[in-house]
């Protein structure tokens, strides 16, 4: 079991394009938070929708939000979200992490993600 | 086979509503008819995720629906309005339901329990434009997955059903008093 989920590991890194966090420009989270309605028909910052919820998601491990059910190609990915990971996720979540049900094509503009990141990052850790 | 689908009668197809077109476009590709069987065969799983996580908005819209209808916000015009289209997101949920089994997938269930805003929910504007934000999200989230099906039928099925979500965003914002189509792209 170890070694199989080490092995995915290591196919989910290998998918991730060897894209440098420095790559990524400047974000503007005020831009991020239009884009990020686009996420909105599964996910929520504060709740638990079809998707997880995003508070508290930047050095959040992948697939750890209680209470939701992942797949078990996110479960035993590895993924530690970054930067630099969510860029590369969201580029193309299904070559990023081929199993994942999160069937969306990938913002593709460069730009785009990093303003969604920076949104994501602004809005902080999750309400206790 | 792929005759089949495109020997449909033009007519019927036309004028036969969403729930034929859709029923029609599903059926045929349920029952193996579906035009691109080299590039199905390539990621059947995929196909099955993402019209899984498209019924799962789905199914979360028929509950904020639900919601809507039953918060007493609502004036007789707009209440049927949501009682339509929730109609509509049934529609979509049946079919997509019924497609994952068929491809031999497990059909996601609805969740026990939607942790939706209820409390901000005071006025009938608020239903409206939560349920806009949900129908502006599910347009978003159709057109992420149109380009991802292996199989170009499920792509045409899910584009059908996209136009329904646009539509309905648009009739909502109207409600609202917006600009019901305020671009000339949606992303």
């Amino acid at each position: 079991m170890a070694l199989r989920r080490t092995c995915l590991a290591a196919a989910v890194l290998l998918a991730l394009p060897a894209v440098p966090a420095a790559a990524l420009p400047p974000g503007d989270a005020q831009r991020g938070q239009a884009i990020y309605e686009r996420c909105q028909a599964c996910h929520s910052l504060a709740r638990n929708r079809s998707g997880p919820r995003h508070c508290g998601l930047l050095g959040r491990e992948a697939a750890s939000v209680a209470g939701f059910s992942y797949s078990r190609a996110l479960r035993e990915s590895g993924i530690v979200w970054t930067a630099a990971s969510l860029d590369r996720f969201l580029a193309n979540p299904f070559k990023a992490v081929p199993g994942t049900r999160m069937g969306y094509a990938g913002v593709k503009d460069p730009q785009e993600r990093a303003d969604l990141i920076a949104f994501l990052a602004a809005a902080g850790p999750c309400p206790e | 086979m792929r005759d089949t689908i495109t020997s449909l009668p033009r007519r019927s197809f036309l004028t036969a509503g969403a729930r034929s077109t859709l029923s029609a476009g599903a059926v045929l590709l349920l029952a193996g008819c579906g035009g691109n069987k080299a590039a199905m065969a390539a990621a059947p799983e995929d196909d099955i995720n993402i019209l899984n996580a498209a019924l799962g908005a789905e199914q979360e819209a028929i509950a904020a629906y639900q919601l809507g209808a039953e918060s007493g916000l609502l004036t007789k015009p707009v209440l049927d309005l949501a009682v339509q289209f929730q109609g509509h997101h049934k529609e979509h949920a049946e079919v997509l339901a019924k497609t994952v089994r068929d491809l031999g997938g497990a059909a996601v269930e609805p969740l026990a329990r939607y942790d939706f805003p209820s409390g901000d929910l005071k006025s009938e504007a608020d239903v409206l434009r939560f349920a806009a934000g949900l129908e502006k999200g599910a347009v978003s989230a159709y057109l992420g997955a149109v380009p991802l099906f292996a199989e170009r039928e499920l792509a045409k099925a899910a584009a059908s059903i996209l136009g329904d979500e646009a539509m309905h965003w648009a009739v909502l914002r109207g409600a609202l008093g917006e600009n019901p189509v305020p671009v000339a792209f949606v992303s």
